[in-house]
C-alpha cells in the first residue's frame, strides 16, 4: 500500500499556511474520500463544505493542485503526484480552511432581470416548441459549483472588478433568459455597459473547469457578445432596426427590472479608479 | 412585472464587497504541477513562425505566380485577389477588374490586411494570443501577467466587435481563392488538366471555407441570434449544421493557417524554379 501525502492549506481571514497530512492510499477513492478521512483520523477541525459526494450539489470547489475542482468528482488515481495541495478557492474570500464566502455570487444574481414572459395564450397558457428550447438546456445543467468564478482571470487577479462584472456563471444565465423564446426583456445594453461582458477576453478557462462540461464560452459568452454587436456595434443591425422601427431596451430599463442593484458602481458616479487594485 | 415591483417595493442596494482576505498562498503565481506552459509555449513558436513566413512572403513581391512560360496557372493564397497594377500579368487572377495603379509595393500587402484582420479578431485567435503572447492569463489557474485589466471595454481591444465585418470580407476574398482553383485546372497551352499545384489551391480553398464558415459570428449570423428556430427552419438548419463546425474551430483555425502557408511556400517554389509542379493527369 502507497503513502500519499496531503497538503492542506488551514486557516481563516486572519492568515494561514499548509500543513501536512500523511495517509495511505486506498483504491477508488476521490480526493473528498481522503479529505474526509483527515477530518476523521488527523484534524478533527479541519473545515470543509461538502453535501451529496456526487457531482450535483457544487458544494466541494476547491483547487486541487492548482487547478480549479469539485473535491468529488477528482479520483485520487488521476492525480499523478506523491504529494497532493488542496487550496479554497481564490476568488472569494476565505472562511476557514477550505470553505469561502462565495456571497459575490448571489449579489450578482440579484442583478439579473429575471425570465419575463409576454401575454399568454388566449386559454391562459404559454406554449414553445422543443426546438426553440433544447439550446438553453444544456445552460440549465449548472450546479452553481463557482469554479468558473473561481477560475475567471478577470476577477480572480483583478479583485476591482468584481463591482462591474458577473462572471461567467451569470453569463450562462443571461444566455437562457436571453435565447428563451417566451422572455421579453432586452438585456443586451445591460450585459455592456454594467454586467461586464466586454471583460471576458474568452479564453475559456471556465470551460475547462466546468464539472457539467457545458460550453460556457462557446454557446454562451460568445453569443452574447455576438448580441451585443447586434445591439451596440454593427451599423446594418442598427439600421434594419430604424426601418422595421424596432427600439432595443436601454441598460437602465433593464436594470429597473432586476431584484436588486449592485453598488458602487460606476452608476453612483464611483470612478473604478477610486477603489485600489 | 417582478415580485419586487408587485410588492411596491424599492429595488435594494446590494454591495460587492472586495478587498477581504483570500484563502491559500499569496507568494506563487499558480500551484498547478503539469506542463501548463507547453500549449502557449507551441502557440508562440507557431504564431510567430507564421509571422514571420508571411512577413518575408508578402514583402517578397515576386515568385507569387507560376504563368504560361511553365504552363501553369497558380497564384500564390497571399497574394490574391492580386489587384496592384504589377498584378495584371497574372492571367484571369481576380474577377474584379479593379487596378490599384497607386500602389508600388508588393500586391500582397494592399490585401493581407483582410485575412489577418479576420483571424486576429477570431475568437478561437484571440484565446490563443491572449494566453501565450498576452499572458491574460498564460493558463487556467495561472495568475494575469498585467497588474490591471480592463479587457475588451476599451480601444483598442473594443475594436474585435468588427469581426463580423472581416468575416463578410473573408468570405468574398474565398470566393476568389476558389476561382483561383478553378483556373489552376487550366494548363495554358496543354488544355485542362490536374497537377499537385492544382491540388494545393482546391485544398486550400476548401479548408479557407470550412475555417469561415465554422466562425462563431457566422453561426450566429446564420441563426444564433434567433430565438424561437421554430419560426425559422431554413437558418435553424444553418444553425444546426455550422455548429458541429464550430466545435471544431480551433483545430480548422490551425489546419488552414498552415496550409495556406505552404500553399504559397509550394507556389514559390515553383515560380523559382527550384521544384517542377508534377502534372497528375
Amino acid at each position: 500500500m502507497t503513502e500519499v501525502t496531503m497538503n492542506i492549506w488551514r486557516g481563516d481571514s486572519n492568515g494561514g499556511n499548509f500543513e501536512q497530512y500523511k495517509l495511505e492510499r486506498v483504491e477508488g477513492e476521490v480526493v473528498l474520500d481522503v479529505v474526509h478521512r483527515i477530518q476523521a483520523t488527523l484534524a478533527p477541525d479541519l473545515a470543509c463544505r461538502w453535501n451529496c459526494k456526487a457531482g450535483k450539489c457544487g458544494s466541494c470547489s476547491a483547487e486541487i493542485d492548482g487547478k480549479p475542482s469539485l473535491m468529488c468528482m477528482t479520483r485520487m488515481d488521476t492525480l499523478p503526484n506523491d504529494t497532493i495541495t488542496i487550496t479554497p478557492m481564490k476568488t472569494f474570500p476565505i472562511i476557514k480552511d477550505l470553505v469561502t464566502d462565495v456571497s459575490f455570487n448571489y449579489v450578482m444574481a440579484r442583478q439579473i432581470p429575471p425570465f419575463t414572459p409576454g401575454k399568454p395564450q388566449p386559454d391562459g397558457t404559454y406554449r414553445m416548441q422543443q426546438v426553440d428550447i433544447d439550446r438553453a438546456q444544456e445552460f440549465h445543467k449548472c450546479i452553481e459549483c463557482f469554479l468558473c468564478q473561481d477560475v475567471c482571470h478577470v476577477i480572480r487577479d483583478h479583485e476591482v472588478n468584481k463591482l462591474y462584472y458577473a462572471g461567467p456563471r451569470f453569463f450562462v444565465k443571461l444566455a437562457s433568459l436571453e435565447m428563451h423564446p417566451l422572455d421579453t426583456v432586452d438585456r443586451r445594453a445591460l450585459m455592456r455597459e454594467y454586467l461586464g461582458l466586454g471583460f471576458c477576453n474568452i479564453t475559456k478557462c471556465c470551460t475547462e473547469v466546468c464539472p457539467e462540461h457545458i460550453k460556457i464560452t462557446d454557446n454562451a459568452i460568445i453569443p452574447l457578445k455576438e448580441r451585443v454587436v447586434d445591439a451596440s456595434y454593427d451599423p446594418i443591425a442598427w439600421l434594419g432596426r430604424k426601418i422595421r422601427r424596432k427600439s432595443k431596451m436601454t441598460a437602465q430599463e433593464a436594470y429597473e427590472l432586476a431584484p436588486a442593484r449592485v453598488a458602487p458602481t460606476s452608476l453612483d458616479g464611483i470612478p473604478a479608479t477610486a477603489v485600489e487594485d | 412585472m417582478t415580485i419586487a415591483q408587485e410588492q411596491g417595493t424599492v429595488p435594494q442596494v446590494v454591495p460587492v464587497e472586495i478587498g477581504k482576505a483570500r484563502g491559500g498562498p499569496t507568494d506563487k503565481s499558480t500551484l498547478r504541477t503539469d506542463r501548463w506552459w507547453v500549449s502557449p509555449a507551441v502557440t508562440v513558436t507557431v504564431l510567430t513562425s507564421f509571422v514571420a513566413y508571411a512577413t518575408f512572403a508578402a514583402f517578397q513581391g515576386k515568385d507569387y505566380y507560376v504563368g504560361a512560360k511553365m504552363h501553369r496557372n497558380l497564384i500564390s493564397p497571399f497574394y490574391s485577389p492580386c489587384i496592384a497594377e504589377s498584378c495584371q500579368r497574372v492571367a484571369g487572377s481576380h474577377p474584379l477588374g479593379i487596378w490599384a495603379s497607386f500602389w508600388n509595393f508588393s500586391p500582397a500587402l494592399l490585401i493581407l490586411i483582410v485575412p489577418l484582420g479576420f483571424r486576429l479578431t477570431c475568437y478561437y485567435y484571440r484565446k490563443a494570443y491572449y494566453r501565450s503572447f498576452w499572458q491574460s492569463p498564460p493558463a487556467c489557474g495561472v495568475a494575469d501577467g498585467h497588474k490591471n485589466y480592463t479587457g475588451e471595454t476599451r480601444f483598442p481591444l473594443i475594436l474585435h466587435n468588427v469581426h463580423r465585418y472581416f468575416l463578410y470580407l473573408a468570405l468574398l476574398f474565398n470566393v476568389v481563392l476558389t476561382m483561383d482553383a478553378i483556373l489552376a485546372f487550366d494548363f495554358p497551352g496543354q488544355g485542362i488538366g490536374f497537377s499537385v499545384g492544382t491540388l494545393v489551391l482546391c485544398v486550400n480553398a476548401a479548408l479557407l471555407w470550412i475555417y469561415s464558415v465554422s466562425c462563431h459570428a457566422c453561426r450566429h449570423i446564420c441563426g444564433g441570434q434567433i430565438n424561437e428556430f421554430s419560426k425559422h427552419r431554413i437558418r435553424y438548419r444553418l444553425w444546426k449544421m455550422i455548429t458541429p463546425l464550430n466545435e471544431r474551430h480551433m483545430q480548422l483555425a490551425w489546419v488552414s493557417l498552415i496550409f495556406v502557408a505552404l500553399s504559397d511556400l509550394y507556389v514559390r517554389l515553383v515560380a523559382s524554379g527550384i521544384i517542377h509542379d508534377y502534372k497528375i493527369f
